[in-house]
């Protein structure tokens, strides 16, 4: 059914969908809309989960580490520096096999406090293992976030669902709310591998030796390249069931283009606007945007990306001392393929400044008109800043 | 009343822990109480060494290891889940040393026993980051020497009052064991088992290695350490029953400090001062209880 929903109550209704048995939260803005309403579903019984109101994010994570570890579905959602303070535990999560989701909603990190839209703080977490799915609009967050914990459970690692603060968290948009009924056709009652059990009892996450560590690491290494193939097998199931799909990645007008843009979260459908516009002067222009960076799709980039001539990648983050992390990540796919287009890297909206179609159509140009590029990345809009000067 | 200590084991013979190791003999005598229906959670601590390195264990009962400072939160997701499930046999516990348990888990530990979640937590105590290697903790009590308070630097801080800290939150039932005195912790572990809500027991567990000590006397010192009054048994009931389980005869503190290498740089006006702090905590344990007015 077709309601007008907050981004933040279409993570909800998908979780309420999910029949989740345990959720474990602390509040952050902007993710605290998500919790709230999750309170009330549980506390009115439209959902029948315990929800542990813990004292920290990192309790959060350790006590859904303990539920996931007795066999149960979980969800908790987070942002920001509670992400941050999780991250001792997303790595536990990911070691330990546990199918865990996770919305995290992309905000940057302080000083000097912002709650407004950044990925630095997910990319951050890009080395813990856990599979991560950028999304653009509220449709999209519900269905990944379906999506999210029939992948998690066939792989047995955990997964982020990550949407940006307010552009999408807080604003309303049309959502259709699939049937119950369908959904527990799309996802089954969860199974787990394996759970603790007094009848057969074993000892998880105990101290390893380097005879078994490296084979243990490996094994996340193979289901993360599995993720690779199933995750377009459940979109496929998806769409069977729902008539909709996104893709690991989405090429729009690729096929001919020159310059390719690159983008992911809410700047995708800024995007999508300026190139229908540059389209109509006469530009070969694409988009192609990425939905799917753990594992990150490197073989489907290559086949997009190798026929341009050039590539502009859009990063809302920034790695101090290196470059944008998507264009990093983006390099490191292309570097082996012979006479591969140039990457150029831009920062934008970062710490949640807006980033309009002057600005990306800017990126256009400035990709346009540029051989190679000039830096790792290019800084877009920012204003000349009056430093403290020392007074005389 | 003599409790009889039961003869089922749920530690498989072989462990990891030091020859005389208090906190392994805690574990033998807890489980035997706790039986099969128990899952343990298992933050960083000498437990994460003693249970053994994959694929074996020592526990015969599941155990989830978790990072250093989880103990009360991972344990609330067990508790959830069994819950969710029906499960309500099965007892959840937390068994952390006094590192995870004093300082790095005492949030997460505050937080559960807050929320009044149905699990026991177990702090073995030997006084000091023993795993690591001796570092001081919040646990280590004054006049200690440690791998991080050596020297001159021995510590000059009181122990940190675990059972107080708890006994704030009002817990439903908090204790002190020793496993020195196993009726008294099996009864303790049978009452904590049988009551709802979040139960505290801080054992006192000996460790020859930090404490310099022969692995023969582990026990003999806890049993002083009851004795001197340093680590008087009793228990607290929803925050404000206390119950004194032992009262010693006069016995100095001396006796007790002069036995250990960690101990051995204190003067005689060093003792002299610790023996007047144990008595006044004495005392005020004997005014909390009623008795003494």
């Amino acid at each position: 059914m077709k309601k007008v929903l907050e981004g933040s109550q279409a993570v909800a209704e998908a979780v309420r969908l999910a029949k989740v048995s345990v959720i474990s939260a602390y509040p952050i803005t902007p993710q605290t809309h998500i919790v709230e309403f999750l309170s009330e579903y549980c506390s009115d019984g439209r959902l029948g989960a315990r929800f542990l109101r813990v004292e920290s994010e990192h309790s959060a994570l350790a006590a859904l580490i303990g539920a996931a570890s007795s066999g149960v579905r979980t969800f908790t959602a987070t942002s920001s520096q509670g992400l941050a303070l999780m991250h001792e535990l997303l790595h536990w999560t990911s070691g330990a096999r546990l199918p865990v989701v996770m919305v995290e909603v992309n905000r940057a990190l302080a000083p000097g406090w912002n709650i407004w839209t950044d990925q630095t703080d997910s990319l951050a977490q890009r080395d813990t293992g856990w599979i991560q799915l950028y999304c653009e609009n509220s449709q999209e967050t519900l269905d990944t976030t379906l999506q999210a914990f029939r992948l998690a459970e066939m792989v047995n690692l955990p997964v982020m669902v990550v949407l940006d603060a307010f552009y999408l968290s807080h604003t309303y948009e049309p959502v259709d709310v699939p049937e119950q009924e369908l959904v527990d056709c799309f996802l089954p009652p969860y199974d787990p591998k394996f759970q603790v059990d007094t009848k057969d009892p074993r000892a998880f996450g105990s101290l390893v030796l380097p005879n078994a560590y490296m084979e243990m690491r490996h094994n996340i290494a193979m289901a993360m390249e599995e993720v690779l193939s199933i995750f377009p097998e459940i979109e496929e199931d998806f769409a069977g069931i729902f008539g909709r799909r996104y893709g690991s990645v989405e090429p729009i007008a690729c096929d001919d283009a020159e310059i390719i843009l690159v983008t992911s979260g809410t700047v995708t459908s800024t995007s999508r606007q300026v190139i229908q516009g540059l389209r109509a002067k006469g530009e070969k222009v694409g988009l192609l945007k990425v939905k799917l960076f753990r594992p990150f799709p490197s073989e489907m980039f290559r086949r997009i990306l190798r026929p341009a001539k050039k590539v502009a990648v859009i990063d809302r983050n920034f790695s101090f001392g290196a470059s944008g992390i998507f264009a990093q990540e983006l390099r490191a796919a292309l570097c082996n393929l012979p006479g591969h287009p140039p990457v150029f890297g831009y920062i934008a909206g970062i710490g949640g400044r807006d980033v309009t179609t002057d600005i990306l159509e800017n990126i256009y140009w400035q990709t346009k008109k540029n051989e190679v590029p000039e830096k790792e990345s290019i800084w877009m809009g920012l204003q000349e800043v009056d430093h403290a000067t020392e007074s005389s | 009343m003599q409790l009889k200590v039961p003869e089922r084991e749920y530690m498989y013979p072989g462990h990891v822990a030091c020859p005389g190791c208090g906190a392994a003999i805690a574990m033998r005598l807890f489980m035997k109480v706790m039986g099969e229906k128990t899952i343990i959670v298992l933050p960083a601590c000498c437990w994460s060494i003693i249970a053994g390195a994959y694929p074996q264990s020592t526990l015969q009962v599941p155990i989830i290891h978790s990072a250093f400072e989880t103990g009360g939160a991972v344990a609330s997701g067990v508790r959830a889940a069994l819950d969710i499930k029906g499960d309500t046999e099965t007892t959840v516990v937390t068994w952390a040393g006094d590192g995870g348990t004093f300082d790095i888990g005492f949030q997460a530990l505050s937080g559960a026993v807050e929320r009044n979640e149905d699990f026991i937590y177990v702090c073995y105590d030997n006084e000091a980051y023993m795993n690591t290697g001796i570092q001081r903790s919040s646990s280590t009590p004054y006049g200690a020497w440690t791998t991080t308070t050596p020297g001159q630097e021995w510590k000059k801080m009181r122990k940190k009052n675990i059972v107080e800290a708890l006994v704030a939150h009002r817990i439903p039932y908090a204790a002190t064991a020793n496993i020195a005195f196993p009726e008294d912790m099996i009864r303790k572990v049978q009452k904590a088992k049988e009551i709802k809500g979040a139960r505290f027991l801080h054992i006192f567990a000996s460790c020859p290695t930090g404490w310099r000590i022969p692995s023969e006397i582990s026990v003999k010192i806890a049993r002083m350490a009851v004795q001197t009054n340093i680590f008087p048994l009793y228990e607290v009931e929803g925050g404000v029953k206390y119950t004194i389980n032992y009262t010693p005869k006069e016995y100095p503190v001396r006796e007790y400090f002069k036995l250990q290498g960690r101990f051995q740089h204190l003067t005689d006006n060093d003792l002299a001062q610790i023996q007047e702090m144990v008595n006044e905590d004495w005392e005020l344990l004997l005014r909390k209880a009623g008795e003494l007015s």
